[in-house]
């Protein structure tokens, strides 16, 4: 009942204050080769708009990309030697803006942020010149240079697809065992049970397998999104997912009694929070504190950025160690307490 | 050493416990016996089976099967335990041959291994061994389960109502089925709610509201009843039941098929029912003495 009457107001409130897809305090670097006066007032006003917060001064190319690789910043700006010359002698410079563009909408938003606030600036130096100045921007989109869509979505479809198809299906099948009564003659027999829910694990498991397979051909082949990294290192992580979602669909399935509470919970607790909170849909940097903090434990969140680490951006096993190691410590904490709520008696 | 042993257990459901479902039960089970659970709806009879097959914990008392304590060793005793359950609890989309197989294995035994002692419950579903288990009538539903609890050659054999919503014919086959199990020395403790199976059994236990009533052999259960019965039937026979009631020597009468049976206070009252009846022979009264069975007896034990 208080689901039912709680739903809505706790949607609206979410959907309205903090799912949204404008972008807010993105973190940028800059690469200043210039120094001078102009470049200096640009990155204040930048830096003043409430759309950016720079993160980060570099120094050279290399620090740019490691910074992408790391996944700190969303957008870079370089401003070549000489800027400020440039603009007073020839009346044109110009100027760099570099987007991670594995998430094609925010690479988008954000350049026509910084495309705004470079014309503003123009606009106003120019005011009383006779002779109009220039600033040329120049847009990289990295990763994803023709923006396609498909960058952001597979990831986030692979990881839906997992989700549901594991934790849904494993937890309503156990549940059904014992909603038929089979389970009844199971638990008296020598068959442990955490053997019998274990098994009962392993079709879904290679049932995911081949829906990673599929997912990845017609993303290939079809969507034209390329396996940039190791596709050893794509299946291995994926395989981990899946045994999150697994052992996630075994603790719901150890603690409810019917297949529509299996359900539910699969659907509330974990369906929604995958779509919102794992920065497919709605990017995770623009959410209040609270959701933010929520999202840490949605496990669709690393594993969405692992995906885009290793499919679209190319990266090894070193720029996911983190997500992976969380991925495997949430997988063994719900393994653990599923097979600890395990009723090895029926009630 | 009995089979199965039961002291002052009690059950309860509910928050509160306000639900008493077992009443302190106590009762030994003897190595081989056929033991039979009597008693309605409601009575008790599938906690006492959850309990004894490990499945249910009681609130006190003990309890022991095949010598092991059912709280402790439930792991040996699900090894060496048949279970039926009322529900029928077998896979229904896998076939008859299937169900059979699975079992085996999760026994760690096969078919052909314990096929003597299912051979001649198994002939009879065999034909159909391609079938979905769920697709099988009542009674070759429980010959399959029955099959299926004794694949492992249990030494003790829980059946929880295993006729209920079975024809008469099936009923009276399955019995005959328990009888050849009981001569390859299993221990079968079968619950029904047919007091017309219970003389079947090798002893009895009449439950009602969780408490025991009786325990004894058909046989003594129906000697303890020591008050004289009679049939009456009458083509009225509403009527004639309040009249029955009213009447200061009968001690009980209550509908019994096509008669009302009538327990009189003793022997003397026999002749004062005579004389009633013959007051009314006009009306095609008709009355005989019969002796009682054990219905007559749960229903006696149950009102005292």
């Amino acid at each position: 009942m208080f689901i039912l009457l709680g739903m809505p107001v706790v949607q609206i409130v979410i959907f309205g204050f903090a799912l949204t897809n404008e972008v807010k305090n993105a973190h940028i670097a800059i690469l200043d080769a210039s120094k001078d006066a102009a470049t200096a007032s640009l990155i204040t006003e930048l830096n003043a708009s409430r759309y950016f917060d720079v993160e980060r001064y570099c120094t050279d190319y290399k620090q740019i990309d490691d910074e992408f690789k790391k996944g700190t910043i969303k957008l870079a700006v370089i401003f070549p030697a000489h800027f400020d010359e440039d603009l007073q002698h020839f009346n044109t410079a110009q100027v760099q803006l570099i987007a991670d563009a594995s998430d094609p909408n925010v690479a988008n938003t954000l350049t026509s942020y910084a495309s705004a606030i470079i014309i503003d600036f123009q606009n106003r130096i120019t005011e009383n010149k006779k002779l109009p100045y220039t600033i040329n921007t120049q847009l990289r989109m990295l990763y994803n240079p023709q923006l396609k869509g498909a960058f952001n979505f597979v990831p986030g479809v692979m990881a839906m697809v997992l989700l549901l198809v594991c934790t849904m299906m494993t937890a309503i099948t156990i549940v059904k065992e014992k909603e038929m009564g089979t389970m009844e003659i199971m638990l008296v027999s020598p068959m442990r049970p955490q053997i019998v829910v274990l098994a009962k694990a392993v079709p879904y498991l290679l049932l995911s397998i081949i829906n990673i397979i599929t997912i990845l051909l017609l993303s290939v082949y079809v969507l034209d999104v390329p396996i940039n990294g190791s596709v050893v290192l794509l299946m291995l992580e994926s395989i981990l997912f899946t045994l999150v979602s697994l052992s996630l669909g075994l603790l719901i399935s150890a603690g409810v009694a019917s297949q529509q509470a299996a359900m539910f919970i699969s659907l509330i607790a974990l369906f929604l929070p995958t779509i919102m909170l794992s920065g497919f849909m709605f990017p995770i940097e623009n959410m209040p504190l609270p959701l933010r903090v929520v999202s840490h434990i949605v496990p669709a969140r690393w594993y969405y950025t692992i995906v885009k680490s290793v499919m679209i951006k190319g990266l090894g096993i070193q720029a996911i160690l983190k997500e992976t190691l969380i991925l495997a410590g949430m997988m063994l904490f719900f393994l653990t307490m599923a097979v600890k709520r395990f009723k090895i008696r029926l009630a | 050493m009995p089979a199965v042993t039961v002291e002052h257990i009690i059950k309860t459901y509910g928050k509160k416990k306000e639900v008493l479902a077992l009443n302190d039960l106590s009762f030994d089970v003897a190595p081989g016996e056929l033991f039979g659970i009597i008693g309605p709806d409601g009575a008790g009879k599938t906690s006492l089976f959850r309990i004894l097959t490990t499945l249910l914990l009681a609130d006190s008392g003990k309890a022991t099967v095949d010598g092991f304590d059912v709280v402790q060793s439930y792991k040996e005793i699900r090894k060496r335990v048949g279970y039926m359950p009322g529900r029928f609890s077998l896979y229904t989309d896998l076939s008859v041959e299937e169900n059979l197989n699975f079992f085996a294995t999760i026994f760690n035994t096969s078919i052909k291994e314990n096929y003597d002692l299912v051979k001649e419950i198994y002939v009879q579903i065999e034909p159909f061994k391609d079938r979905k288990a769920g697709k099988l009538s009542g009674g070759m539903k429980q010959k399959l389960a029955l099959c299926c609890a004794l694949i492992h050659r249990p030494s003790v054999l829980f059946l929880d109502e295993p006729t209920t919503g079975v024809d008469a014919v099936s009923r009276k086959e399955f019995w005959e089925m328990l009888k050849g199990l009981r001569q390859q020395g299993i221990t079968i403790l079968v619950s029904t709610p047919y007091m017309d199976e219970a003389r079947l059994c090798d002893r009895v236990a009449l439950i009602q509201n969780g408490a025991i009533l009786s325990i004894n052999t058909p046989a003594g259960v129906v000697d303890e009843f020591s008050y004289p019965l009679w049939a009456v039937q009458s083509p009225a026979m509403l009527p004639l039941l309040n009249e029955l009631k009213a009447l200061p020597f009968v001690k009980d009468a209550y509908p019994f098929g096509a008669y009302h049976h009538v327990v009189l206070n003793n022997a003397a009252a026999e002749n004062q029912l005579h004389q009633w009846v013959q007051q009314f022979a006009v009306t095609n009264v008709q009355a005989k003495k019969i002796t009682a069975d054990i219905e007559d007896c749960f229903i006696a034990l149950m009102k005292n």
